[in-house]
């Protein structure tokens, strides 16, 4: 009886004691939240206030009387909408491009056999290392003698090859069966239908993730763009928000609203695909 | 024999062509000729004039050079053990089983996806004198809280605030995808040698994390000397040369002053400080990381 008792009373406390850690987990969690998304929240915010209320209430985050106007103002005052078809212009180009050919080079590296081939993985993973700055003078001069100075194509051309796709793509392909092959090749299938056909449609979460990836760099590109467009009608949205920050120096409503828009793209798509993004992380910190 | 080989081989090679063939122009290219551009003056117009040591020789006596190596180097310093450290709290926080934490991580990365330029426009205008920041400041008492950007001492400071809150999400997904894999037993083991948590977290969880870590020390010092967004967004290098770090004054030099030697031998410099960085790390990873 006496045993029942305190077995009772120690579960209940132990219950307490699980009840009190989580609520405790749930309080840090909830301010890591808030620290996380606040600067988000107050764009939005300040985004449907006016100069004058944005820095009276700066912490009244639903606004009195929300100044929707910011927001077509954004597109009458800068050629917002070019630099919005700009930029899908050349995250599109250069995310399907990166995917071609990354996924042509890992399916050799993977797949087919090539007296040198060691050694030009290696140099694929040894430029994984080169800091894109330290390159950036030359590419540029590179270039400029290519004529692509002020064109989109430099931007493309820059983001196509990246040795990263191509190390991503391949750790995946090697993992795929050989004997599919064979028997294709057997069958009479040419090289590029196998890749085409069998590899590709089997590889489907690993292109998803490096386009996804693809897609982010280019989408948030902002030193290339700065470096080589300089007419105002190629300039992409990264580019585009700065611009509107000098031109329009003090009017913070419109260039949070500007901001808001420029985000809107990649947070739609990383809602969708969040899986994708976390697991392509995780990926590359753990198996790196 | 050559008929035979293109024959055998041709169709790799022809896979791996345009990859190649970019990684060639784009990246091994531009390696060599920035060594190259390094040892000249040229201002991309008149002549390329060969000067041998002299870009880098004037860099030991250029101020703004060394304010910039200094700036990156606080700014490396303070801003990688910070991420990583709030990382694992992090990580250790979103491995914990309770409803609804798969919403708190698709949260978390949310910075993480946005643009640079972008987080540092918000953090700028957040910052101000009258922002957010001084309103919650003085709301918990702070009677006069400084202009943070306006300030030579209190700016770079902001600017890594604001990496750091970009970067602990990314770094928590790594890591806490690595806590999935610290195997079960150790921590049973650990038990019944009647370790607490504190113990077990010491001996089994950190270990167990190290080659990720490692990893997220290397790249986070990697981009931490490659900072240029958030700078440009935020101060512009200023006030005075307080926020000035490599990439923006390599910017400078080369795309608004024209002085591409110059710049090219500090982006030499950029290289080789990461090159030794990378490589005294993968040196001391044998003394600390485990696997």
């Amino acid at each position: 009886m006496e045993i029942a008792i305190n077995d009772r009373s120690r579960t209940a406390g132990l219950r307490k004691k699980g009840f009190f850690r989580k609520g405790i987990v749930y309080l840090l969690l909830l301010i890591i939240l808030v620290v996380t998304i606040l600067p988000f929240v107050w764009m939005l915010s300040a985004s449907l206030k006016n100069q004058a209320t944005i820095f009276q209430h700066s912490m009244q985050l639903i606004p009195k009387d929300p100044i929707w106007s910011n927001y077509s103002d954004v597109w009458h005052k800068v050629p917002f909408a070019t630099f919005y078809w700009n930029t899908i212009k050349v995250t599109f180009l250069s995310t399907a491009g990166s995917l071609i050919s990354a996924s042509l080079a890992a399916y050799a590296f993977a797949k087919l056999k090539f007296p040198g081939s060691n050694k030009l993985f290696l140099l694929y993973l040894a430029t994984m290392m080169i800091p894109g700055q330290a390159i950036m003078i030359p590419q540029f001069t590179t270039m400029k003698h290519l004529h692509l100075v002020n064109s989109h194509w430099a931007l493309i051309l820059l983001h196509l090859f990246n040795p990263y796709g191509v190390f991503l793509l391949r750790q995946f392909f090697v993992q795929l069966p050989g004997d599919l092959n064979e028997s294709a090749r057997i069958d009479g299938c040419s090289e590029l239908g196998i890749f085409a056909r069998i590899i590709l449609p089997l590889a489907k979460p690993a292109l998803v993730t490096l386009g996804i990836f693809s897609l982010l760099w280019s989408w948030n590109d902002f030193l290339q763009p700065l470096i080589y467009l300089s007419k105002e009608k190629l300039y992409t949205i990264q580019m585009g928000i700065r611009y509107f920050q000098q031109l329009n120096g003090t009017d913070y409503p419109l260039i949070m609203a500007a901001t808001t828009m420029s985000l809107i793209p990649i947070i739609i798509i990383y809602l969708f695909a969040q899986r994708y993004f976390i697991e392509g992380i995780a990926v590359t910190g753990t198996k790196g | 024999m050559f008929v035979k080989s293109v024959k055998k081989y041709g169709v790799a090679y022809l896979f791996l062509a345009p990859s190649l063939i970019g990684l060639l122009v784009f990246t091994l290219y531009p390696v060599l000729d920035s060594l190259y551009l390094s040892f000249t003056r040229w201002d991309g117009l008149t002549p390329v004039q060969w000067i041998g040591l002299e870009n880098y020789r004037h860099l030991w006596s250029d101020e703004t050079f060394k304010i910039s190596l200094l700036n990156n180097l606080y700014y490396t310093v303070v801003t990688v053990p910070l991420t990583i450290i709030l990382s694992i709290l992090l990580a250790l926080l979103m491995n914990a089983k309770v409803r609804g934490i798969n919403l708190f991580r698709v949260f978390y990365f949310f910075p993480n996806i946005t643009a640079s330029i972008a987080v540092g426009i918000i953090w700028g205008a957040m910052f101000t004198q009258y922002g957010p920041i001084n309103t919650i400041l003085r709301f918990i008492g702070v009677s006069n809280p400084p202009a943070w950007l306006a300030s030579t001492s209190l700016a770079l400071p902001a600017v890594m605030l604001v990496s750091i809150w970009k970067g602990v999400g990314y770094n928590a997904v790594i890591l806490f995808a690595g806590l999935q894999g610290v195997p079960r037993h150790l921590y049973e083991a650990a038990e019944l040698d009647g370790a607490n948590r504190f113990k077990k977290f010491i001996h089994v969880t950190l270990p167990g994390l190290s080659p990720v870590i490692f990893f997220s020390v290397v790249t986070g010092i990697i981009s931490s000397f490659q900072v240029f967004d958030t700078v440009m967004a935020m101060t512009q290098g200023g006030p005075g040369r307080s926020t000035n770090v490599l990439v923006y004054y390599i910017y400078n030099s080369a795309f608004q002053n024209y002085h591409f030697g110059a710049a090219s031998a500090m982006s030499y410099v950029l290289f080789v400080i990461i090159f030794i960085l990378t490589l005294v790390q993968l040196q001391m990873q044998k003394r600390w990381v485990t696997y």
